[in-house]
C-alpha cells in the first residue's frame, strides 16, 4: 500500500518535471497554428504563418547567418580544442592545471563580460590598424562574429574531450607505437577513433551554443543581424507568430537529430554487446 | 432578370479595368517598379546602378513593410529599381541603436532614432546634415511634422512616422470609463495596472499626472516624479513592453498605457478595448530618417530616404506599421477608417496639449536612469530580507565546502 503511494508520487514528480520542460515549447508550437496574431486566445488553425516565415527575408538572412556562423565557429573551435586538449594532455602536472583553470574563465565569467570585452578589443584593433590600413574595411561583422564564437566555444570543446582522453589508455597510443605507426598514424588510428564520441558531443554543444548565443553577438555583429537578435528586436512592436514557427521547426529537426542519434548509437552499443558475448563464448 | 444582371456585371467589370488602368494613365512621369509601387520619374534612380553599393539600413523591429503576411516588400523594389544592396538590420530602443554606434566599429547609412535621440545625436556630431535637393519627396512631409525642438530646420531629419501615447482601457473590467492618468493610480485597479518598461515613457505618464513637464530640467524634478512611481508600484501588475498586445487582448489586465497605432491594432482584435487620450496630456513622437556621419556612401542614403518618402511606399509602410504618416499624399489615400481615426490622427485639440521628448542633460539623464533602475529594484519591505538570506545561504555554502575540504585533507593524512 504505502509503496503504491510512492510509486504514484514518484510518477507525478517526473510528469511535473517533464511538464516544466516541454509545456512551454507545446504552447509556442500550438501557437504557431494560431489564425489571429494573439498569444493567448486561439481562434482558428492555419498554416499561413509557416508560408510567411519562408517568405520573410528578414528572418530568413539571419537564420542563414546563424546557421552559418555556427557551423563554421564549431568546426574550426572543435579541431583547435582537440589541438589543445592533446597539447595540455602532453604537459606536465602544474602547467596542466594552470592551462585548465584558465581556459576554464570564460565559461564561469559572465557572458556579458566577454562580449563586451570582445568588442573594445576588436574596436581597439580597427582603429590601431586603421592607422597602417592592415585591416579590410568590412572588418566588424562577419570576422568579428566568428572570432567571438569561436573563443566562447573553445573551453567546452577542451571540457568536453580532456576526460576522454584522461579515461583513455594511454598505453593503446604506445602500442600503436610498438606495432610500426609514426606518431602521426597512431594519433589519427588508435587516439582519433577513441575521442569521437567526445568529440561529436562538443561539436553539437558549441553548434546550440552557438546558435543560442544573443549577447556576444549582440557586441561584436557590426551590421549583420543573427536569429536571436532580429527576434529581439522585435519586442517594441510584436513579436510575430513566424517566429513560434520557426522556432517549432528547429526544435523538431533538433529533435529527430537526437532520436537518429541515440538509435544508431543503441544499435551500435548492441553490435559491440554481441560480438563480445561471441568472443567470450569461444 | 438576367439581362439586368448581366449588364450590372459589365458595367462593374468596365469600372474595374478603369480602376485597374487609373494608375497606369496617371503614372506619365512615374515609373511602376512593382504592381504596388510606382515613385517619380524625375528622379534619377539608376546612378548607383551596377556599382556595387551597399546600403546599411538600422531601424526599429517590424518598422519597414516587409513583405511579411502579404505585405508589399519595399526593400526588395528598392533594390529592383536602383540596383542598391540593402543589408537591413533592427534595433529594439533608441539606447541600444546609440549605443551600437557609439561603440564604434560600424558604420550605418540610414537609422531610424526617436525625437529626443535625434537631439542627442546631434548634439554629439553625430549625425549628418542633409542635402535636401537629393530628397524631393521630403518636399510632401506635413508642415506640423517639421521643425520640432530636437531639430528645429530638420538639418538632420527627415520624419518617418508619428503617433501619440494614450491610456487602453478594458470597458469590461473598468467601473467608468478613464480619462486621466490618474486612473492608473487607483487602488480599485490593483493588479490590473500594466506600466511601460522603459524610463522616460514611464516617467512621462507620472510626470502628466502631475502636471508637470515629461522633460525634467532637475535632478530634483526627476526624484518627485519616481517618487510618484514608486508610489504607483503596488498598484501595477507588471512592467512590460510588448507583453502589453497579449495582456490587453485576452483580458488579463484593465488599463495599460501604450502607442496610438498599437492601441488601433489590439481594439481590431479585441473589442472590448476602448483608447483614451488623458486630459492631462500625452506624449508625441516623431521617429526619423536620419543619416550617421560616419556613413560610407551618403549619397546612396538619401535616395533611400527619398524612396521612403514616396507615396507609394509610405502608404505600404503606414498600413504595415500602423501608426501615424507625416506624409500629407499617403494619408489621403488611406481607408476612411484608419484617415478619420480620432485615435490615429487626433484632434488639434489633443495635439495642442501633447509634448514632445527633448534631450535631456547629461546629468538629469544619468539621474533618470539611476532613478528608475532604483525604483524597479524598490520594494515596499522584502528586498532587505532577501539580501540578507542570500549572504547567508552564499557564506553557508562556502563554509560547507571549507569543512569538506578540510575533512578529505584530514582523511587522506591517515
Amino acid at each position: 500500500m504505502k509503496n503504491r503511494h510512492l510509486r504514484l508520487l514518484q510518477r507525478t514528480y517526473v510528469v511535473l518535471i517533464f511538464c516544466f520542460m516541454y509545456l512551454p515549447i507545446l504552447v509556442l508550437a500550438v501557437f504557431s497554428f494560431n489564425e489571429s496574431k494573439s498569444r493567448t486566445v486561439f481562434t482558428g488553425f492555419t498554416l499561413d504563418w509557416y508560408k510567411s516565415l519562408f517568405t520573410n527575408r528578414m528572418i530568413l538572412s539571419a537564420l542563414a547567418l546563424s546557421l552559418a556562423v555556427a557551423l563554421v565557429s564549431a568546426v574550426v573551435a572543435t579541431v583547435v580544442g582537440t589541438m589543445a586538449t592533446v597539447g595540455i594532455s602532453a604537459m606536465g602536472r602544474k602547467s596542466q592545471l594552470f592551462i585548465n583553470n584558465i581556459s576554464y574563465m570564460p565559461v564561469v565569467n559572465p557572458e556579458i563580460i566577454t562580449g563586451v570585452s570582445l568588442m573594445l578589443l576588436f574596436v581597439f584593433l580597427q582603429n590601431w590598424a586603421s592607422k597602417f590600413d592592415a585591416l579590410p574595411d568590412a572588418f566588424f561583422g562577419l570576422p568579428t562574429l566568428l572570432i567571438a564564437h569561436i573563443t566562447f566555444n573553445l573551453p567546452y570543446v577542451i571540457f568536453n574531450v580532456s576526460p576522454k582522453l584522461r579515461q583513455m589508455d594511454s598505453r593503446i597510443y604506445e602500442a600503436a607505437l610498438d606495432l610500426g605507426c609514426t606518431p602521426r598514424q597512431a594519433f589519427f588510428k588508435a587516439v582519433l577513433p577513441e575521442l569521437t564520441p567526445a568529440i561529436l558531443s562538443a561539436f553539437l554543444i558549441c553548434l546550440t551554443y552557438s546558435i543560442d548565443d544573443f549577447i556576444i553577438s549582440y557586441f561584436n555583429c557590426g551590421t549583420l543581424q543573427t536569429l536571436p537578435i532580429a527576434i529581439y528586436s522585435m519586442t517594441r512592436k510584436k513579436v510575430s507568430p513566424e517566429i513560434n514557427a520557426l522556432s517549432t521547426i528547429m526544435f523538431l529537426v533538433i529533435l529527430s537529430i537526437i532520436l537518429i542519434s541515440n538509435a544508431l548509437d543503441s544499435r551500435r552499443y548492441k553490435r559491440e554487446q554481441g560480438l563480445g558475448k561471441a568472443g567470450e563464448g569461444r | 432578370m438576367k439581362k439586368q444582371l448581366r449588364a450590372l456585371f459589365c458595367a462593374a467589370l468596365v469600372l474595374l479595368l478603369s480602376l485597374g488602368a487609373a494608375p497606369a494613365a496617371l503614372a506619365e512621369d512615374q515609373i511602376q517598379v512593382t504592381e504596388d509601387i510606382s515613385v517619380s520619374g524625375d528622379y534619377d534612380w539608376k546612378r548607383f546602378e551596377g556599382q556595387g553599393v551597399t546600403l546599411n539600413v538600422y531601424n526599429w523591429g517590424l518598422y519597414i513593410s516587409d513583405g511579411s503576411e502579404e505585405s508589399v516588400d519595399v526593400i526588395s523594389a528598392f533594390e529592383n529599381l536602383t540596383g542598391i544592396k540593402v543589408n537591413y538590420t533592427t534595433f529594439d530602443s533608441n539606447e541600444s541603436l546609440y549605443a551600437k554606434i557609439k561603440s564604434g566599429g560600424v558604420s550605418y547609412d540610414v537609422i531610424v532614432p526617436s525625437d529626443y535621440m535625434v537631439g542627442k545625436m546631434i548634439e554629439e556630431g553625430m549625425l549628418a546634415p542633409l542635402d535636401y535637393s537629393n530628397i524631393p519627396n521630403a518636399a510632401g512631409i506635413g508642415a506640423e511634422y517639421l521643425g520640432w525642438p530636437f531639430d528645429e530646420e530638420n538639418t538632420y531629419s527627415v520624419p518617418y512616422m508619428w503617433g501619440t501615447t494614450g491610456l487602453i482601457y478594458n470597458t469590461t473590467m473598468v467601473q467608468e470609463a478613464p480619462d486621466s492618468w490618474a486612473d492608473m493610480w487607483d487602488v480599485q485597479y490593483t493588479g490590473n495596472v500594466l506600466m511601460f518598461n522603459n524610463s522616460r515613457d514611464a516617467y512621462a505618464v507620472a510626470a502628466k499626472k502631475l502636471g508637470m513637464s515629461l522633460n525634467p530640467a532637475s535632478v530634483e524634478e526627476v526624484d518627485r516624479v519616481i517618487e510618484e512611481l514608486k508610489a504607483q508600484k503596488s498598484v501595477v501588475q507588471a512592467y512590460v513592453m510588448d507583453e502589453i498586445f497579449d495582456k490587453m487582448e485576452g483580458g488579463e489586465a484593465a488599463l495599460a498605457p501604450y502607442y496610438a497605432g498599437d492601441a488601433i491594432t489590439m481594439i481590431q482584435d479585441n473589442p472590448d478595448l476602448a483608447f483614451v487620450f488623458p486630459k492631462e496630456g500625452v506624449n508625441f513622437f516623431v521617429d526619423s530618417l536620419c543619416i550617421p556621419a560616419n556613413c560610407k556612401n551618403k549619397e546612396a542614403a538619401e535616395m533611400f530616404l527619398n524612396y521612403m518618402c514616396e507615396p507609394d511606399v509610405g502608404l505600404a509602410n503606414c498600413e504595415f506599421i500602423g501608426y501615424s504618416t507625416p506624409i500629407g499624399k499617403v494619408w489621403e489615400r488611406l481607408d476612411d477608417e484608419l484617415k478619420y481615426s480620432e485615435i490615429a490622427y487626433p484632434s488639434q485639440e489633443v495635439l495642442d496639449k501633447a509634448e514632445a521628448f527633448t534631450t535631456l542633460s547629461a546629468q538629469v539623464n544619468s539621474a533618470l536612469d539611476t532613478a528608475w533602475s532604483d525604483m524597479k529594484s524598490y520594494d515596499e519591505g522584502g528586498s532587505g530580507w532577501m539580501v540578507l538570506v542570500f549572504l547567508i545561504l552564499a557564506l553557508a555554502i562556502s563554509v560547507f565546502n571549507i569543512w569538506r575540504r578540510v575533512r578529505k585533507k584530514l582523511r587522506n593524512e591517515y
